[in-house]
This record gives C-alpha cells, structure tokens and sequence, in this order.
C-alpha cells in the first residue's frame, strides 16, 4: 500500500519529466505499467496474451483492468462523437452561451478518450460505430436530456468499476476522469432546471448523500444501444 | 476545547510518523487515565482538530473498529472536511438572508448532502471517529476576523467560499483513493461522495458565473489567498502517455487533479480554530 500510494501520487505530478508525449521513453514506461498490471492481475504469460488486436473483436473481458479501461474508451468514444454531433449540426432553440458549454464538453470527452486510446495502444478494442435511437439533434430538449443520461451514466460507470481496478495507477487516473464527469452532468442538469436541487438530484443521490454506482454489466446493457454491433462481454 | 497558544502546532502538522507514534501512545495514556503534561495535553487536543488525530486514531481508539489504519486515517481525514463543510452549509442556509432567493434550493441540497456525508463517516469509524473542531469561517484560525471575516454577511464571500470548499473536497477524495484499495465498501463509498463534491463544485460554479470546471489552474474569480487550491491543476500529463497538444484549455479540464492530504490540511488549517 505504501508503495502504490507513492506511485499514485507520483503519477498525479505535473509531468514534465515525461518527455514528448510520442516520445519512445512513454512508450517504454507504458509498456512496463502494462507488464507490472499483467503481473498485479495473475497474468503470467506473455504479455501477447492480453493483446486485443484483431479488428472486430469487440471483446471486453471484465476480469482485468484493460478490459475495464478498453470499456471505458468506447464510452467516451461514444460520447465524444456524440457532441461532435450536437455541435456540428446545434439544435436551434439552444440558448445563448449553451453551444459554448457542449463545446468544452465535447473537448473533454476527446481528451479522455484520446488519453485512454493512446494509453491502450496495444490492448485496445475497436469501437463499433455508434448510432443515436430517440435522439433528436434538431431539439434541444432531446439532446440536453440525452447529454445528462450519459455524463450521468458515465459518472455510474466509473464509480462502479473502480474497486474492480488492481493497480493504484489507473484508479487514480479514473477518479481525474470521473469528477470532470459528474461537473458534467450537474451543469447539463443545471441547464435543463436552472438553479433547482436537480444538479445532484434525489433521482440520482442517495441518502447517504452518494452518487450511483453501477457495475460494468449494467452499464453496457444501457450504452448497447448506441454501438452498432454489441460489445461481447465476458468475466462479468 | 481548543487550546494554549505557546504550542507549536506546525510539528504536529506535519505527517511524522515518529511524531503519530508518540502521540498514539499518549493518547493510549490519557485514555487509560495516565498524567500527562499540559503540553502534551494541550497538543492533542490541537492535533485532534487536524491530522494527529486521524493519524493516531487507528492505532490508539481503533481497537473496536475492524478498519486498519490507513483506511481510519483517510475517513477520519475526510470527516473533518465534512464536519467543515457541513457547519458551514447549515450556517450558511440558516442565516435569514443570505443567500439569495434563486439559490437557496441549491445550497439546502448541498448542506443535505454533506450532513449525510458526516453521518456515514461516523457511521463507519464507530468510536475512531475524529470529533468536530471549532471551526472559523472567517479563515482566522479561530480570531473570527481572518480575510473572510463578512462569509456570513456577504453572499460573495460565502459562495466564493463554497467554491474552494467544493473544489477542494473533489481534490483530497481523488488524492485517498488509492490508499482505500482492497477495501471495497469503503472505497465504493468514497468514490461514490467524490462524484457528488464535484457536482457540487460544477453548481457553486455555475452560480458564480463561472463555467462548472476548471481551466488551468485558474482560480475562478476567488482571491489570491486560495491558490493552493488550484495548484497543479494545469497539469496535462497524466501519467504514461502525454495527450496530444492540440487543445491544452481541454486537457486541463477534462482531467480534475489530487492533492496531498498535507496540501489539504495546510488549506483548512485557516478555518480550523487553534490550527494556526
């Protein structure tokens, strides 16, 4: 525990010792994280043995934590390309300053997602494309309605997966992800019911003041939908 | 409770295991009924407001709990930024007038939740829960007149305070989360608060015209005196592999960063009567 606390909070450092971020010493460093997960995760072949590198695979095994971070790259995938949407064609009854708000969105979710996929070099899954049934683009109500589903399905996700996380590293870099997550929904909430208890809602918070956590099963069985193939999951 | 002004509390502060170790036998002294010095007495008590006490809490009262250690000092770490932002929503949504009409259910919403927080914290430690500290809003360490002196007067103040607050809280559970691994209740738990903190932060924000996150290490229109909270915040690397640098505005939003449970407390100590 000493040890991966040290190492979480090295990680959480500003990270200029880190080189070009495509310099061959990340690359290295990563491929060693990769090893030492393998190793954390009982993993003692080759590390080959985990590579997902065939396209149309679209495998994700729960049982390590690429499986679970390869899950959580198709979810800011899907939600990267879906305010690409928004914010490529914007409904016309947005409000003045809301397209600004879905722009910082959407750069967020192309951050995490490209962090996430270069992270994942060697072990990623493809995405499959997405599709968007009941979402209307031309219609602010639908597409604020379905932002909040999914920043709040998100923050579920990632709150529901994090005890299935084996190495400090990723747990930490998950829990970056997961409050940008939740700022999301409050302010998509906040946009739909200005200045009401619904940015952190009763429908979503317990009484224990908590959030939800879902596990990774529940969540794929509600993000299936817009993945125009289904993800096969396994060690759920 | 709170105590001589001749201690020097910044040995306590600081996180020495040695010192932790002292204090944890102590402690077991004066629970058994043992003398002890006024100076030792005196440091604690000050302690107790802050770290010593979480640090110390596993070893010497946490006999009845079955957590270990290191999971009693993170709840009992979190706690006392409960126990803070707790009283100060309570104070804050009971002082007639000062939070304006628009805002209110917003900010009872918040107070709820982080009396529900404090709830479960306890709930958890049992008898190795940190109790509260007297704590000073005005950020005085306990003289009420410290910069924010008019937090229950100025509704300014008091939501550029709910902000560092907020902002804060999202830091320190991100920073302790590692260190509740393999504890998975606890760790659930925890992550399942740290989201709520950060819509809290996302709406104290909004309401204060500033967007729900944080670019930069901009300090969002809150005084100079609060930097600390944002330190570090610009990082755009997280760990393995740098992000492509084509929207660096993004990439420090898009990532909410940790702090230390020391860069915390250093934080709070203003608020925290006796800590100074």
């Amino acid at each position: 525990m000493e040890n991966s606390t040290s190492n979480a909070s090295a990680s959480s450092g500003h990270g200029t010792d880190l080189g070009s971020p495509w310099g061959q010493s990340n690359r290295r460093e990563f491929l060693a994280l990769a090893a030492k997960g393998a190793l954390a995760l009982g993993i003692t072949s080759s590390l080959s043995g985990c590579v997902i590198a065939a396209a149309g695979t679209k495998k994700l095994d729960f049982r390590d934590d690429f499986g679970i971070l390869n899950f959580a790259y198709a979810l800011e995938t899907l939600e990267s390309r879906f305010y690409k949407t928004v914010c490529e064609h914007p409904a016309r009854d947005f409000r003045p300053g809301e397209l600004r708000i879905l722009e910082d969105i959407r750069d967020h979710e192309i951050a995490h997602a490209r962090f996430l996929k270069r992270s994942l070099q060697i072990l990623r899954v493809e995405v499959p494309a997405s599709v968007w049934p009941g979402i209307d683009f031309n219609s602010r109500a639908s597409v604020l309605a379905a932002a909040k589903n999914f920043e709040d399905l998100g923050v579920a996700g990632y709150n529901g997966a994090g005890t299935r996380l084996r190495l400090a590293e990723f747990l930490t870099i998950a829990g970056k992800i997961v409050s940008v997550e939740a700022r999301h929904a409050a302010v998509l909430r906040d946009m739909i019911n200005p200045n009401s208890r619904d940015f952190a809602g009763d429908d979503v918070i317990d009484a224990n003041g908590m959030d939800r956590a879902l596990e990774p099963g529940e969540v794929l069985a509600q993000a299936q939908k817009y993945f125009a193939e289904p993800y096969q999951a396994v060690g759920l | 409770m709170h105590t001589t002004n001749d201690f020097e509390p910044k040995r306590l502060l600081a996180a020495d295991p040695e010192i932790a170790a002292r204090l944890a036998q102590h402690a077991a002294e004066i629970r058994d009924g043992a003398a002890i010095s006024n100076s030792t007495r005196a440091g604690l008590m000050m302690g107790g407001a802050v770290l010593a006490t979480a640090a110390i809490a596993g070893r010497a009262f946490g006999q009845g709990s079955a957590l270990p250690g290191i999971v009693v000092e993170v709840l009992n770490f979190a706690l006392t930024l409960e126990y803070l932002e707790a009283e100060f929503y309570t104070r804050g949504v009971g002082t007639a007038g000062l939070i304006p009409a628009g805002m209110r259910d917003p900010f009872d919403q918040i107070r709820k939740h982080e009396v529900a927080h404090v709830a479960f914290l306890q709930s958890a430690l049992g008898s190795a829960a940190v109790s509260k500290p007297t704590f000073d809003f005005s950020a005085g360490g306990g003289s009420a007149n410290g910069p924010f002196a008019d937090v229950f007067r100025n509704p300014q103040t008091f939501m550029a305070l709910a902000q560092a607050f907020e902002d804060t809280g999202v830091r320190a559970y991100k920073g302790q989360a590692a260190n509740l691994m393999g504890h998975n209740d606890i760790l659930r738990a925890a992550l399942r608060i740290h989201s709520v903190e950060a819509r809290h932060a996302a709406q104290v924000r909004r309401m204060r015209g500033q967007k729900g996150w944080i670019s930069f290490s901009e300090p969002g229109n809150l005084p100079d005196a609060t930097a600390a909270i944002y330190k570090g915040e610009s990082n755009r690397f997280q760990f393995i592999l740098g992000q492509p640098d084509s929207n660096s505005q993004a990439q420090t939003e898009g990532f909410d960063e940790t702090l230390t449970r020391n860069q915390v407390l250093e934080i709070v100590k203003p608020f925290i009567a006796g800590a100074m």
